[in-house]
């Protein structure tokens, strides 16, 4: 079976005043049918290789790799207008605030409806009817009255099932979702990821979960990349976590305050200037 | 243990005027022992961080009866003693300190205000040595630090009156969890060096676990229910929506749920 994305050596730089600023440096990785988890801290590049991934890095900064491509066609080499084409058909991005990802000034339903009609032909009434039923497999009650509401009058967790809504419409074969709950509450959290869950296993979807939350991601994901400093640092699978070995991982994992196991001191990360020199462990299937 | 050292008896909080006036906070107590770490925990909009902002006086519309250190506290406005002792560290490090003024000129205008003249400069050096940032961050800006660096020095300006009293809201929430485990850790050891009294709001359950003694847990403006924190590790809740919380915390933390079952014979 061909892979929906597939990596290789994909470096982004942005040039500064002193110098240029590698994000990612050189990292390889494919994939398949399955949910993929990007974990790092903040500045360790995993966003960046989201944002590389569709196209979305902007002058000055600079995307190179051997090879970035989707079912075999090459995203690096793709026009704006096929990229544009790309984006919400065949690979969506879920960011992490839905405050400041919705259209303030547009509805829900508006934007929703918006969404689908970019990248089908159907008419007004039935991507209205669609539109209806999509909120209803986010479980939002009462989709009709949602429809007609602005942003700002729905809650956070109610705007990031909106942006799931928005962004699964198309039907993408690819979903990125980067840290698509840490703007919201504990108990919300979870019931969007359930609906993320349900709808990327129904409709066989790939996806790439961004998080700094390691626990988070390796009870959602079925693979694992671990980046540090622009680089994957470990691989594994998810369910054999506690079998990872980088002192990297170990130290994410260990600094979460765990609320049946107490300890009277958190383990801060010591972090090892060699783990930066390591070279990238690839996570091509 | 005398006098508790956070009192507040039947406190109503209100926004807006007129027929907009709506109560977010629905009348609750709390009582905080001098020297105890006692967290607020409960979802956006359940009125935990409203209740400190009352406290420090930044909300205008307010009944009930608080007290901090013996000394009640009126409608609006503090007395310099109040705001000696008692200091905030806000959610966001990024918003809460201002970009054009370096870590030196934040904590010595701290100080000034507090009418504290002599020995500026070493204390200034003391307290950054305090929350683990050396001499080098004295002179930079807020845009030259990490998050977690920045959030070290909200630590350093609100330690720098010598407050008795720290009122934490979310002071990790915006942080990494490898930088939220020095932050937490650095909060302990203040606390055990300086007898701090800890006030702190979380929706972070594993956060409050690791730092309180006592949790208070708020819906919809009320305290639905106060628990030990060893009970709240042996899941031993009471109230339907503490344990809805318990559950979700477990559950994203990779643990086993309680289970439908479990809960309903609990």
């Amino acid at each position: 079976m061909s892979n929906l994305l597939d990596i290789e050596n994909l470096s982004v730089r942005f040039p500064t005043r002193s110098g240029t600023f590698e994000a990612v440096r050189g990292i390889s990785l494919s994939l398949g049918k399955e949910r993929l988890g990007i974990v790092g801290e903040s500045g360790s590049g995993k966003s960046m290789t989201g944002r590389a991934i569709l196209g979305l890095i902007r002058k000055p900064g600079e995307v190179t790799a051997d090879r970035l491509e989707m079912q075999g066609e090459s995203l690096l080499d793709a026009s704006p207008k096929r990229m544009r084409a790309i984006r919400g058909k065949h690979i969506s991005m879920i960011m992490q605030d839905p405050k400041y990802s919705l259209n303030p000034v547009m509805t829900v339903g508006d934007q929703i409806i918006e969404a689908l009609r970019t990248h089908e032909k159907v008419g007004k009434a039935e991507a209205y009817k669609r539109a209806l039923e999509m909120l209803d497999a986010v479980a939002i009650r009462e989709p009709e009255r949602v429809m007609k509401l602005y942003p700002h009058e729905v809650s956070g967790g109610m705007g990031q099932r909106i942006m799931i809504a928005m962004m699964l419409i198309p039907n993408p074969e690819i979903l990125i979702a980067d840290e698509p709950t840490s703007a919201l509450d504990v108990s919300v959290q979870l019931q969007v990821l359930e609906i993320m869950d349900r709808l990327v296993r129904e409709r066989g979807m790939g996806l790439i979960f961004i998080s700094h939350d390691l626990n988070l991601v390796a009870g959602f994901c079925d693979r694992v990349a671990v980046m540090y400093a622009g680089r994957i640092v470990e691989v594994c699978e998810a369910g054999k976590l506690h079998e990872a070995k980088h002192p990297y991982t170990l130290g994410l994992l260990n600094s979460v305050p765990d609320l049946e196991r107490p300890r009277p001191r958190l383990e801060a990360l010591q972090r090892d200037p060699a783990w930066r020199e390591a070279p990238s462990v690839s996570a091509m299937l | 243990m005398s006098q508790p050292e956070i009192q507040i008896e039947g406190l109503e909080v209100f926004f807006g005027d007129g027929p907009e006036r709506t109560r977010v906070v629905h009348g609750i107590d709390l009582n905080v022992a001098q020297g105890e770490s006692y967290g607020l925990v409960g979802e956006s909009g359940s009125g935990k961080s409203t209740v400190l902002r009352a406290l420090v006086g930044l909300v205008p519309d307010w009944h009930g009866t608080m007290s901090v250190g013996g000394e009640s506290l009126q409608r609006l406005g503090r007395s310099k003693e109040f705001y000696r002792r008692v200091q905030m560290v806000f959610q966001d490090p990024y918003a809460s300190l201002h970009p054009r003024q370096t870590v030196d000129r934040v904590l010595s205008e701290t100080l000034a205000l507090h009418g504290i003249k002599d020995g500026v400069d070493a204390r200034i050096d003391r307290l950054l040595e305090q929350v683990g940032l050396g001499g080098g961050f004295r002179f930079r800006y807020p845009h030259q630090l990490s998050g977690g660096q920045r959030q070290r020095v909200a630590i350093a300006r609100a330690l720098a009156p010598e407050p008795k009293v720290l009122l934490l809201d979310e002071p990790t929430s915006a942080l990494d969890v490898s930088v939220q485990a020095e932050i937490l850790n650095l909060l302990s050891d203040l606390r055990s060096e300086f007898g701090l009294t800890y006030l702190m709001v979380s929706h972070d359950l594993g956060v409050i676990g690791h730092m309180c003694d006592r949790v208070a847990v708020m819906q919809t403006g009320e305290i639905v229910e106060t628990l030990e924190v060893d009970a709240m590790r042996k899941l031993d809740a009471q109230h339907p929506y503490t344990r809805h919380l318990l559950d979700s915390a477990l559950r994203s933390a990779g643990h086993e749920g309680m289970g439908e079952a479990q809960r309903s014979a609990g």
